[in-house]
């Protein structure tokens, strides 16, 4: 998977093949429970090429961003950029999991960003809320109806002010092709 | 007197704007001068990583250049947003060529980062750069009795590597002492709240947050002070999830260290957003 090496711009540490595997990232991560594969067991996945099954797993899409393994790993592999990259080319792939909620959030967040300069809560929901059990469903509508009686729910969608600037600037980075 | 170039943050506009009050409140009462930077953009948080990394430093980037254009430091009082700025800016100052691109980008708005602002999270602002002694001197009201599990989460610390506060900080539980409340020994204090994996992953994340609830609890804490917008909301907006899924029965009051400190130096509750809690402190505050 050298795609996943070369995706990694600014990351900082040391190549994944450094890996001694002495699982401290496994250990420190609070979602290990919870992932297909531990962060240990993807890097060795990774380093031996196993391609379809790092994929098809749902570990990178469960990395809560909390760096515990990153500041703790004793050969110094970015492994929270590791999960980064593993995003991103899922996404670039359109390749992930079934099931995975993460790819529809981040583009529904980025879009609304990218638009606006700002993100705007209520805009996102319909990026996961059809895919919550009818469960899952009443709990976020429940916190919604508390959050706006508190008056903690924005209602209109905010914009930055020299949004034109700010859309030139993007497109700086990302040329569109003349598209919106 | 001090000043600082604030970036508040999206979440700061509503969902926490008890944060943003009192922040303002406690700043006042201190004697710190918050400038709110202009027109100030979205951080891109933890997704606009998952998208594209180049375009997630530029966002960044475009607000360190309006803070630097002030000439004054920066504070935000996310986590997530002070990870962001925090190591845009390192990045930018280790790869001249990633500046480049970055700044070619920001002349679109007329802007452009040199890279000498620093960043600092509020947290650290007030614990560190005021101080403890500082804090003490001003506290009018100070919260006897009232224990309070300090609440760092990640991105406050991490990935910080070369720092000494990594593994046990202790500059929160300093700040706690100085307002006249006691810290808990709170053992799960940097342990992640689950950011956004309460979207992406439920039940992870419920059972994320239950533990952070569950070891409040046990070691005698009366309320949990938190420095991040979106600890706070996993904290206490899914506390009643997490008491449905796993038939628990907590009710931890999650308020911001802000709010905490505005009480100490005799703000109004009503100024500090209190009553803005989905978990009400009130039985907490009334003892006071």
């Amino acid at each position: 998977m050298r795609e996943v090496s070369s995706l990694l711009h600014a990351a900082d540490g040391n190549p994944f093949p450094m890996c001694v595997q002495c699982g401290t990232c496994s250990g420190s991560c609070p979602v290990a429970a919870y992932m297909d594969y531990t962060p240990r067991q993807i890097i060795a996945m990774v380093n031996a090429g196993l391609k379809d099954q790092v994929m098809e797993s749902n570990t990178f899409w469960y990395c809560a961003s909390c760096y515990q393994c990153t500041v703790r790993c004793p050969q110094d592999i970015s492994i929270t950029e590791l999960m980064y990259a593993l995003q991103r080319y899922s996404i670039w792939k359109n390749r992930y999991k079934e099931g995975m909620i993460g790819p529809a959030f981040s583009e529904a967040f980025a879009k609304t960003i990218v638009r606006t300069g700002r993100t705007f809560e209520p805009i996102l929901a319909p990026s996961y809320i059809f895919s919550f059990k009818m469960r899952e469903f009443f709990q976020e509508i429940q916190n919604a109806t508390e959050l706006m009686l508190k008056g903690r729910l924005p209602i209109l969608p905010p914009r930055i002010k020299r949004l034109d600037n700010f859309k030139r600037m993007i497109r700086r980075i990302l040329p569109m092709g003349g598209a919106e | 007197m001090k000043e600082f170039a604030y970036f508040p943050g999206c979440s700061l506009e509503k969902l926490a704007i008890s944060y943003h009050t009192s922040t303002l409140e406690t700043s006042k009462k201190l004697g710190v001068k918050l400038k709110e930077l202009d027109d100030w953009n979205c951080c891109g948080s933890t997704t606009y990583f998952h998208i594209d990394e180049l375009l997630a430093y530029t966002l960044t980037a475009r607000n360190l250049a309006i803070a630097e254009k002030t000439g004054l430091n920066v504070v935000a009082p996310c986590s997530a947003c002070f990870k962001n700025m925090f190591f845009t800016a390192v990045h930018m100052k280790e790869d001249p060529d990633l500046a480049e691109h970055i700044n070619f980008a920001l002349e679109e708005d007329g802007l452009n980062f040199s890279g000498n602002t620093q960043v600092r999270h509020l947290l650290e602002m007030f614990a560190q750069d005021i101080g403890p002694d500082e804090i003490r001197s001003k506290v009018t009201h100070p919260l006897d009795g009232v224990k309070v599990a300090p609440y760092y989460g990640c991105q406050i610390l991490r990935p910080r590597k070369d720092h000494e506060e990594v593994e046990n900080p202790r500059y929160f539980e300093d700040l706690i002492s100085a307002i006249g409340a006691t810290p808990i020994e709170y053992s799960l204090k940097m342990r992640c709240c689950g950011g956004s994996l309460i979207i992406s992953s439920r039940i992870a994340a419920l059972s994320m947050v239950r533990n952070l609830l569950q070891c409040a609890v046990d070691q005698g804490a009366d309320m949990i002070a938190t420095a991040c917008p979106m600890c706070q909301v996993n904290l206490e907006c899914y506390q009643q999830s997490v008491n449905q899924e796993f038939g628990t029965n907590f009710a931890v009051p999650i308020l911001y260290f802000t709010q905490l400190m505005g009480l100490a130096l005799g703000v109004p509750k009503k100024k500090l957003g209190i009553g803005k809690e989905l978990v009400s402190a009130s039985p907490v505050l009334a003892a006071l």
